[in-house]
């Protein structure tokens, strides 16, 4: 379950404290949380729609028993409906025991199909399994070239026809050469198509009919807003895939896109790509897209992203230095540093479990980071070491050095003695929290 | 120059108009009193267009008091006031475009192409190029997406269809480089256009971002003036993460304008409402096609009317 909700749903939630009964009226401001998290997360109004009228059957009337808060009865029923719409399970391929595994790959334009092909075939192409890739995109300049490259990058060998304007015979031949030459999959990247382009659809379901594939994966970019449905529905009704791949999640896109998608054709959601390198590709956790939706934010990316920019002896460091509360502004502007590495302030913030609202309250942007740096930077050693000494002379000095005025030196110790007030509850509560996460995501 | 641009624009937007705002006339003009149930449809439709939860109440709450204050409800004066109300979130929109007598004067005229991953940059390269060689210009391309593979061999075939020239360099080499050449090439040989193609990059990417800033300083280092556009170039089957990207985009980059590709789908690209009231930032062309003349120059009224419209 979610331990940490959106702030706004989390104030919503709370409100319905100290009832006995879930009633229309004190969960009403719940359910509009509910609705408008879903719309800022592109799930489609329908669906969103359909979500919350299920919330409220279920939760109307229940009585709240003493074990747990109406908050937690109401974030489970969120959970539970979310989980019955998403599923639970983590769906794998389903792949030939006999004969040639075919896997075809269809979408829109721009979605992400030959960069995830080529992941796919390097996923796939392990414990003696052999896979091809085939080129049948002969739209989009280059596109066979670029599947070439790719498939060098990974070591697999990618088949294409020079001059050929047939995708379906190219996949044909594709097929027979596999089953010459000993391939135990193939992997057909198709060119990326308008749902409404008839000619191009009639195209895909004669490849189909022709090469008869195995898992047919339409391929969906995490940041599609509300037609989603209409795609998707369009390429079900003309080949029924099987499943759907989501791309481009390591952005900030909520994904919201999937919970539609489900909901229109009921095919599971199998794989994520979630970067530009050909190893990043995971299978699908509906949990993890959960979280990212309603939560507060996505408590797993931001601790992939932490692990990218922080150096491990770096942050153990830092670890110790806030649970033994000696965190100083040598700290902090090692810290500020590697934040500023990992991204925007204000979409790192909200990934933070049980940080997000405290620091937002302080009001950091991104360019006052500069600022803040170039406070900092003008303190002397001790000065850092030990802010306690900062007297007026003191601040008076470091804003003409650094160029700002006195107020903004105090509004930054102020801050200073704030953050090390809530890095003090942060240990006590947050940090168990962030580590449970971690090992998760690592075990 | 643009020939037959509306009649372009109505036919690409044609689903949208259909789908969407002629069902929401059809809603109200088809019921006496425009009751809550009613304006609730409405704000359905409204948001299956991408516009967005905050911008959709805003546009409801407008036209509700418009109406109520009007007699009539026919369908007439609902398509008339929804049409006055999505125009006035557009009605700081400059349309100025890229005319010639505004590229003469900078010569060369320096645009900087930008956006997420497959969001159409490329293709929309090509057909700027045409457009402006169309119009007799000098036009080079500096293709810097070294990233992506086959990103130069992509560009090449459009280069060749706009018959234009382009400097590219091997995949992986520096893209600052290929921008600092390409200006040098363009001053050498007094280009009246040049056209930098940038790899696709997504805005939480800090590193990428980074880059987006170097190359832009590149192009001023060697041409003064430069650059004189910075376009996002945006999918418009994109969600409210449109919103995101674009400020992301606008803090490394200063957008001087969007340019919203795939309307020729069923995606209404209504994203392009918030980005308007939000960020100010104009929308300039909409690519309505694979084809190389389906870019068109965007004009808010002709947007509007063509989504209205009966
Ligand atoms: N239907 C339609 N497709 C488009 C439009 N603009 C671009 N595309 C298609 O979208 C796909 C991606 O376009 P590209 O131009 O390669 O996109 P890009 O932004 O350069 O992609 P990267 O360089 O990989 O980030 C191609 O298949 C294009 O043909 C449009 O207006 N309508
Ligand atoms: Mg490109």
């Amino acid at each position: 379950m979610f331990e940490i909700l959106n702030d706004k749903l989390e104030k919503a939630i709370k409100k319905i404290t100290g009832q006995g009964r879930i009633s229309e009226q004190n969960i009403s401001d719940t359910l509009r949380e509910i609705r408008r998290i879903l719309l800022d997360a592109d799930v489609n109004y329908k669906v969103a729609k359909d979500f919350i009228d299920n919330v409220k059957t279920k939760a109307i009337g229940r009585e709240v028993l003493n074990s747990v808060t109406p908050g937690q009865l109401i974030t489970k029923i969120i959970n539970d409906e979310l989980i019955s719409l998403m599923g639970s399970k983590v769906h794998e391929l389903s792949v030939n025991a006999s004969g040639i595994t075919k896997i075809m790959l269809v979408g829109l334009q721009g979605c992400g199909k030959t960069t995830f092909a080529a992941k796919l075939a390097n996923y796939l192409n392990k414990n003696n399994r052999k896979v091809l890739l085939v080129a049948a995109d002969i739209y989009r300049p280059a596109a066979i070239e670029q599947l070439r490259l790719l498939g060098k990058q990974v070591n697999i060998d990618v088949f294409s026809i020079n001059g050929s304007n047939n995708p379906v015979s190219i996949s044909e031949r594709a097929l027979e050469f596999a089953e010459e030459n000993n391939f135990n999959m193939i992997v057909i990247d198709t060119a990326g198509r308008l749902h409404i382009d008839e000619d191009l659809m009639t195209e895909i379901r004669n490849i189909k009919k022709s090469v008869n594939p195995n898992e047919i994966l339409f391929v969906v970019d995490s940041m599609i807003g509300q037609d989603a449905v209409n795609s998707a529905k369009a390429f079900n009704d003309a080949i029924e895939f099987d499943g759907v791949v989501l791309t481009k999640l390591d952005g900030d896109a909520k994904g919201g896109c999937a919970l539609s998608i489900k909901a229109v054709v009921d095919k599971p959601i199998k794989f994520i790509s979630t970067g530009e390198k050909l190893d990043m590709i995971e299978i699908f956790h509906p949990d993890r897209l959960a979280s990212r939706i309603l939560g507060k934010g996505d408590v797993v990316t931001f601790v992939e992203k932490a692990q990218e920019q922080f150096d491990d002896r770096e942050a153990e460091h830092l670890e110790k230095r806030l649970l033994s509360n000696q965190f100083d502004f040598n700290d902090f502007l090692k810290q500020i540093k590697m934040i500023k590495k990992m991204g925007s302030l204000k979409s790192l913030l909200g990934m933070i479990p049980g940080v997000g609202s405290a620091v937002k309250n302080m009001n950091v942007e991104d360019n006052q980071l500069v600022k803040v740096e170039s406070i900092v930077q003008s303190m002397t050693k001790k000065e850092r070491n030990n802010p306690k000494i900062l007297n007026g002379s003191r601040r008076l000095r470091i804003a003409r050095g650094s160029g700002n005025t006195i107020q903004d030196v105090n509004r930054l110790l102020k801050q200073f003695t704030e953050m090390q007030k809530m890095m003090k509850s942060f240990n006590t509560k947050g940090m168990n929290k962030f580590k449970n996460i971690k090992s998760i995501k690592y075990s | 120059m643009f020939k037959n641009t509306f009649e372009k624009l109505k036919s690409g937007l044609s689903k949208t108009r259909n789908r969407i705002f002629n069902k929401i006339v059809e809603t109200i003009s088809g019921k006496a009193q425009i009751d809550e149930h009613t304006l609730e449809e409405i704000e359905e439709l409204l948001l299956s267009s991408d516009i967005g939860y905050d911008a959709t109440i805003q546009i409801i709450e407008r036209v509700r008091k418009e109406l109520t204050s009007e007699k009539e409800r026919s369908g007439e004066v609902i398509t008339k006031v929804l049409k006055q109300e999505l125009l006035k979130i557009l009605e700081n929109n400059d349309i100025k475009l890229l005319d010639k007598s505004e590229i003469n004067r900078y010569k060369p005229f320096v645009i900087l192409i930008v956006g997420v991953n497959g969001s159409g940059k490329t293709t929309t390269i090509g057909k700027l190029a045409y457009i402006f060689k169309n119009q007799g210009l000098n036009v080079i391309i500096g293709s810097a997406d070294t990233f992506r593979a086959a990103a130069n061999d992509q560009l090449e075939v459009w280069v060749k269809r706009a018959n234009v020239d382009m400097v590219h360099k091997t995949h992986g080499s520096d893209p600052s480089a290929v921008v600092y050449e390409t200006c040098e090439l363009a001053l050498k040989k007094q280009a009246d256009v040049v056209l930098i193609d940038t790899a696709g990059r997504l805005h939480t990417k800090t590193n990428l971002m980074d880059e987006l800033r170097k190359i832009k300083s590149v192009t001023k280092k060697v041409i003064e003036h430069a650059p004189n556009e910075i376009l996002l170039v945006l999918d418009g089957n994109t969600g409210q993460n449109g919103i995101v990207q674009t400020r992301e985009f606008q803090k490394y980059s200063d957008l001087t304008g969007l340019i919203i590709t795939k309307l020729d789908g069923t995606a209404k690209g209504g994203i392009i409402f918030q980005i308007a009231n939000e960020l100010q930032i104009p929308v300039k062309f909409i690519g309505v096609g694979e084809g190389i003349d389906d870019l068109q120059p965007f004009i808010a009224q002709d947007y509007v009317e063509a989504l209205i419209l009966k």
